[in-house]
């Protein structure tokens, strides 16, 4: 299964996903800038986490309108799998391809920390490594990550089972509303969320929860 | 011509900032003051000549980058 990731500049966590991505599947993934027009033939494509353009405006609004994002909405609208870490949620909300906004964080504080994840649709390519209702570590780092979205929305995305983690045990580090944690696009195909899977994947990262995100997807090196 | 462009949060989207920012005048003594909503300025320099069709430009900008629209709302003054 190939991979590919988006680089921004501003972004300082593409090289983890990279590391990250390279070590489960076994192969790099494809690294493609910006100000590309396209994207190769890949199963997934990631935006990872940083400050893109600063956060100036709001995080993610001037990335979202690069020209590599016309590209990402064409593979998301052909199935293709896209997963946005952090600012990579940031900037798919931003592009309109996930419903809502991230604000700032209520306690108006960059969080950096360990939350726990609960699995509230395993029934998907991103999560089908994980049980249903599983809870599990997961580190983030933000400071603009508190979702909203009107009561509307909130209810279409929880019927629709498109809330795929929300944060457990009153760990929600934001203030999110429903304590939402990561959102599904209607297809189920595109998956943005603020915590850092690939930042907890191996015993040198003290555990390994964040695994099965990606093994799930990718499958595992032999 | 010119346009002032400025964005506020909806009614009903919490505003942490204003919140604080509300709770540093009480505490720098400055009463008076039962709510802060804070938002954003855009002053932006238009070749455009005619008022409408730059008021027109002006609200497809604000529609495609300068707001959220999700979580906010903008006011256009146009002059020149």
């Amino acid at each position: 299964m190939k991979s590919a990731v988006i680089v921004f500049p501003g972004l300082n966590r593409d090289r983890d996903m990279i590391a990250a991505l390279t070590q489960i599947s076994g192969k790099a993934p494809a690294t493609v800038w910006h100000q590309d027009a396209e994207i190769p033939d890949v199963d997934l494509i990631v935006i990872p986490g940083g400050f893109s353009y600063g956060d100036y405006l709001r995080c993610g609004a001037i990335a979202a309108r690069s020209p590599i994002m016309d590209a990402v909405r064409a593979k998301a609208a052909s199935g293709v799998n896209i997963l946005g870490v952090c600012n990579g949620f940031q900037i798919l909300i931003e592009a309109g391809l996930l419903p809502g906004a991230l604000m700032r964080n209520m306690s108006l504080k960059f969080v950096c920390r360990d939350v726990k994840l609960e699995v509230v649709n395993a029934d998907t390519a991103f999560t089908r490594g994980y049980a249903q209702g599983q809870v599990f570590r997961c580190p983030v780092a933000h400071h603009d990550g508190n979702y909203f979205a009107d009561a509307e929305t909130v209810a279409r995305l929880e019927g629709e089972g498109r809330v795929a983690f929300s944060y457990a045990e009153g760990t929600n580090p934001n203030g999110s509303i429903n304590d939402i944690a990561g959102i599904f696009n209607e297809q189920k195909n595109v998956l943005g969320l603020m915590p850092h899977p690939e930042n907890l994947i191996e015993a040198a990262h003290g555990g390994d929860d964040g695994r099965a995100l990606f093994s799930g997807l990718l499958g595992e090196a032999a | 011509m010119k346009a002032r462009v400025t964005v506020t949060l909806k009614a009903g989207v919490l505003d942490p900032q204003g919140q604080a920012i509300e709770g540093s005048l009480k505490s720098l003594g400055l009463s008076g003051v039962s709510g802060v909503r804070q938002g954003k300025v855009f002053d932006l320099a238009l070749n455009e000549t005619d008022e409408s069709a730059a008021r027109a430009s002006v609200t497809t900008m604000c529609e495609k980058l300068l707001a959220n629209t999700v979580i906010e709302n903008y006011t256009i003054e146009i002059s020149d």
